[in-house]
């Protein structure tokens, strides 16, 4: 039982961690082309940590920071310009939002519209959990209750079994 | 002519799966002999000219038969021979052809090796095999016909992409549909149980070869099409939760909790709502994937070329297939109770958490993969769901089961303790702890690249705890241990294998995914860069020509301490006839990572290149550890306790003897 | 109890056709459709340099005070060539203005030689190299055309090619729409 609720919360932090830093997760990039790094590289790393949470439009499911194509590399550039500019990342990617909306975001946004999407699968595994305790406390209940059953004595068996006793003694 | 054949071998087999579908299914019901056997000879023919309706399409892409439309639009007389068989289910009409093929192939082996099943169980799983036979027949006449002609037939063909030119992939699809295709083989033992009204042991000991020769099959195609993705995309990127990548990935998770939850089934009679429930939702899955990829209803890499009428159609089938069985599950399922009781903390325990945390697991890949078009559809705006939202929820409910996984299958049946067997277990904290410093030091302190390597270590050791356990290792004299070791049954080398397996394969995503290092810059014939120790020097590039390519070909010679380690020769190459550039990386694998080298395009005008360099750490050890997951299942299936269909006679056996000791 | 374990048989039955409905909405939609989020909001405030040999640039303080479309293209792109006869048409019959962004060309004469070889349906056109005004539109590709009414707000977006029947449909009412709205706030001023 103890095992199971750390391991759930365990899972819990990490989830937490994760979404909030996803540069943990940050890969190499594999189309940014050495023309677009920034001279600064505290800069550049900020741009590539932005542009891999950017969705190429013109692909299907790659970061700009993946992605070969033409557009790709406009918006990696872009990205860039603003960082240089002073923006910070929120602000970049806040204008890239405003321009194309939620969907250029490959990590989906935590609003009303997607709650079941972010709380759904921990709920499912709490609810899990929850539905296991129930049915193992419920099938002891019933366990209990049918040993009592079972070993309670009717009148005829007690005398029986005192007769039974007395006799052997 | 050939293809005229083909076509009338495929409207015969259709015909042959409406018998085989509707007979048995009475035959069974009535209890009639004669009426069942149909069953068998109709399965053994239906795949036979299934079969002949696939050499025929195959002989067709062979000679470069340009009068049908599916040769003139994915091949070329200049395709090497090999990429021309490829290309016969490198396109929608001719991999409904495969699935199909072995969807039958399945059927016809489960009616020559099915002689000790119970004749009306075998006659309800063929009739219902036959069924979705039919469903997707229909569907290859009806929308998708490999053997449609063009008139007049042009001189040449359009060419099979080039990404799809490939051996990886080439092989890719035929293993992913073994799996995906297999698991119908479990379904339709599900729906016969249902239909029965009985699980038991028996067909839980039927059930279990084929679950596991399909998730063998489609653990492979997985791992396929990862190395292809890793090799070929040029992006050394080997997972990307595309749909369509997810859209296998789903019914393997549930695919591996059926086949646990079956072990339950055949062992203790019990968990059986649950194992017919993941036996539908499994085929149900790799249906729905079928759907996906086709039906142009998500935004994936992968798609084949859409049709609104395919996708009704298959949408159709699945309705009826899914909806039906869950229907049948709805109203027969209760009927299927057990009154077998047992512990929290057991064996049976553990593999119902592992039914939950595999179910849920699924159910996250699931959603997160639809989600953008229910959110649409609810006119709440277009999402993307992308890699970050996985990793950040499968990942953290995996590590709850992976830790269990060390312990699971040391506890006993019925009834457990637990301190015991996680006091065996302190080597393996030991030595996860351990490892977790040692990585640390060396490669810094990425989370998740600690959690992987810490949850690999615990895994894989705690697997060998478990093996030196059942030889009682350092509990009795050696030679005794080692003879124990070879009286291990298959099916246990089985788990161990497949379990060890699981966790050399996250040591590799752990070092692949995390601690890639790269480097990109432009280089002039004879610079040099250096990268995780080794020094690459790029000597240049020259033309060349392919049998139906132009290529750049560039040279990397690559040095460790001065010491030479290999010559790398990555490619940048336009396939003329459909003016489609590719990148081929040049990998070279070593145990603990890969080189991995891709030239770009020029850059100004000096003869200079752009280059990407990679290391890659452990890449290898994610193939290894499918391959031994691989080689996990086919020992069991090699257990020779599957052929005998023993539990019936032992428990007579045990019965008549209990009856005469007590008298 | 029971009964509630009976109920909970029929949860994934349940829960599949409740799939079954949202994947028959899918099969009605194009995936690959970005629907625009600058729907009802100002054009992005931009100038754009004039392509070579002309001397009409635009900025977007032009589009004010007239219901136009702003048109993006490139001779790079195959699905313009097949919108832009109808283009030709709406310019002959002096419809509705149609500005164009010359999107991404790689050399600075390829818009010019296209425009003259094929026609030049656009009252002013801006060159647009480097993506600036596109990604400002929310652009994915070419061609696509946008509504601006009299206050430089945008009110629809249409991606792909137009043709004689999408103008009729939706194009062409709205722009008549938007006109009538133009002449109201006119009138009330």
């Amino acid at each position: 039982m103890r095992a199971l609720v750390v391991a759930t919360m365990m899972g819990i932090f990490i989830t937490v961690v994760s979404a909030v830093h996803p540069e943990f997760l940050v890969s190499p990039s594999f189309a940014v082309n050495p023309s677009e790094v920034l001279k600064d590289p505290a800069l550049e790393t900020r741009a590539r940590d932005v542009s891999q949470n950017l969705r190429c439009l013109v692909c299907q499911n790659q970061s700009i920071d993946d992605s070969d194509a033409e557009l790709a590399r406009d918006l990696r550039l872009l990205v860039r310009e603003r960082i240089k500019a002073g923006d910070t990342n929120t602000q970049v990617i806040d204008y890239v939002v405003s321009r194309y909306g939620d969907f250029v975001l490959l990590k989906p946004p935590f609003k009303a519209g997607t709650i079941v999407l972010w709380v759904g699968p921990v709920l499912a595994f709490i609810g899990g959990m929850i539905a296991l305790v129930l049915y193992f406390r419920r099938r002891h209940q019933i366990t209990v209750a049918s040993s009592r059953r079972l070993t309670a004595l009717s009148e005829d068996e007690r005398k029986r079994l005192e007769k039974l006793m007395g006799d052997s003694s | 002519m050939i293809a005229e054949a083909g076509h009338y071998a495929l409207t015969l087999a259709l015909f042959i799966a409406i018998v085989q579908a509707t007979v048995p299914l009475i035959g069974a019901h009535k209890n009639d002999s004669f009426w069942m056997s149909f069953a068998q000879p109709a399965a053994i023919l239906q795949f036979l000219l299934v079969a002949f309706a696939f050499g025929c399409l195959t002989i067709a892409f062979v000679t470069s038969d340009f009068s049908l439309a599916v040769v003139v639009h994915n091949s070329h007389t200049a395709k090497p021979l090999i990429f021309k068989i490829s290309g016969v289910w490198g396109n929608h009409e001719g991999s409904m052809l495969l699935w199909v093929l072995i969807l039958s192939l399945f059927g016809a082996l489960v009616a020559l090796f099915g002689n000790n099943l119970p004749p009306g169980l075998r006659s309800r799983a063929l009739a219902v095999q036959a069924m979705i036979a039919v469903g997707f027949y229909l569907f290859m006449l009806l929308t998708s016909n490999p053997f449609e002609r063009i008139i007049p037939p042009p001189a040449n063909g359009q060419d099979l992409n080039p990404l799809l030119q490939d051996f990886g992939l080439a092989i890719h699809p035929p293993m992913l549909y073994l799996g995906y295709v297999g698991f119908s083989m479990a379904f339709s033992f599900a729906i016969a149980a249902l239909i029965e009204g009985r699980v038991d042991a028996a067909w839980a000991r039927w059930v279990r070869p084929w679950t596991l020769l399909a998730w063998c099959f489609l653990s492979g195609g997985i791992a396929l099409g990862s190395w292809w993705a890793y090799y070929e995309l040029g992006w050394g990127g080997f997972w990307f939760w595309d749909p369509v990548e997810n859209a296998s990935f789903i019914p393997w998770l549930s695919g591996t909790a059926l086949l646990h939850s079956s072990i339950v089934v055949e062992k203790r009679d019990a968990l059986k709502g649950w194992t017919i429930f993941l036996a539908i939702v499994t085929f149900s899955l790799s249906l729905l994937g079928t759907f996906l990829v086709r039906s142009g209803v998500l935004t994936s890499v992968h798609s084949f070329a859409t049709d609104p009428s395919r996708g009704v159609f298959i949408l159709a089938l699945l309705v009826i297939v899914t909806g039906g069985s869950l229907a049948l599950f709805a109203w027969r399922g209760p009927g299927l109770k057990s009154d077998v009781l047992f512990q929290p903390i057991s064996r049976e325990g553990g593999l119902l958490f592992n039914n939950l945390v595999m179910t849920t697991a699924a159910a996250t890949v699931l959603l997160g993969t639809l989600y953008p078009l229910m959110l649409e559809a609810m006119g709440g705006g277009k999402v993307s769901v992308g890699a970050p939202f996985f990793n950040a929820t499968f990942v953290p409910l995996m590590v709850p089961m992976l830790i269990a996984m060390a312990a699971g299958p040391m506890l006993t049946w019925k009834r457990s303790d637990l301190k015991p067997v996680l006091n065996r277990l302190w080597i393996a904290f030991i030595a996860a702890i351990v490892l977790v410093l040692v990585v640390w030091q060396i490669q810094g302190g990425a989370v998740f690249g600690l959690i992987g390597t810490g949850i690999a270590t615990w895994l894989f050791v705690g697997t060998m705890v478990q093996l030196g356990e059942r030889i009682h290792l350092f509990r009795v004299p050696l030679g005794d241990s080692l003879r124990r070791l070879g009286r291990t049954p298959r099916a246990a080398w089985g788990m161990t294998l497949a379990h060890a397996g699981l966790a050399i394969t996250i040591a590799g995503i752990t070092g692949a995914g995390v601690w890639k290092v790269e480097s990109i810059q432009s280089l002039m014939p004879g610079q040099s860069v250096s990268l995780s120790g080794f020094d690459f020097k790029f000597q240049g590039v020259k033309q060349i020509q392919g049998p139906n390519y132009q290529a750049t070909r560039a040279t990397f010679t690559v040095t460790q301490d001065g010491k030479a380690v290999v010559t790398l020769h990555p490619e940048k190459r336009l396939y003329v006839v459909q003016n489609q550039p590719t990148t081929e990386a040049a990998i070279h694998s070593t145990i603990w990572g890969d080189l991995y080298a891709v030239i770009g395009d020029p850059e100004g005008t000096k003869g200079a290149y752009v280059t990407r360099l990679y290391f890659n750490p452990l890449v290898v050890w994610m193939w290894i550890g499918v391959m031994m997951m691989m080689l996990g299942a086919a020992m069991s299936l090699s257990d020779r306790r599957y052929r005998i269909g023993a539990p019936k006679r032992t428990r007579q056996r045990i019965e008549g003897a209990a009856a005469t000791s007590l008298k | 109890m029971k009964s509630m374990n009976r109920t909970l048989f029929y949860v994934p039955l349940a829960i599949f056709l409740v799939m079954v409905v949202y994947f028959a909405f899918g099969l009605t939609r194009d995936a690959r459709v970005l629907p625009s989020v600058l729907i009802n909001k100002p054009v992005p405030p931009l100038v754009l340099k004039p392509i070579e040999g002309s001397v009409r640039g635009f900025s977007t303080d032009d589009l004010k005070n007239q219901v136009t479309l702003v048109n993006v293209f490139g001779s790079w792109c195959i699905a313009c060539k097949v919108e832009h006869p109808f283009l030709m048409e709406l310019k002959k019959s002096n419809v509705v203005p149609i500005y164009g962004i010359d999107w991404r060309e790689v050399n600075r004469k390829d818009g010019p030689a296209w425009l003259k070889r094929f026609g030049d349906p656009y009252t002013r056109i801006g060159d647009d190299p480097k993506s600036k005004a596109a990604i400002a539109f929310g652009v994915t590709g070419a061609p696509e055309t946008f509504i601006v009414d009299h206050r430089g707000i945008i009110r629809y977006k249409h991606t792909g090619p137009l043709n004689y029947e999408i103008w009729r449909s939706t194009i062409g009412p709205i722009v008549d729409q938007l006109r009538r709205d133009q002449v109201k706030a006119k009138g009330t001023s």
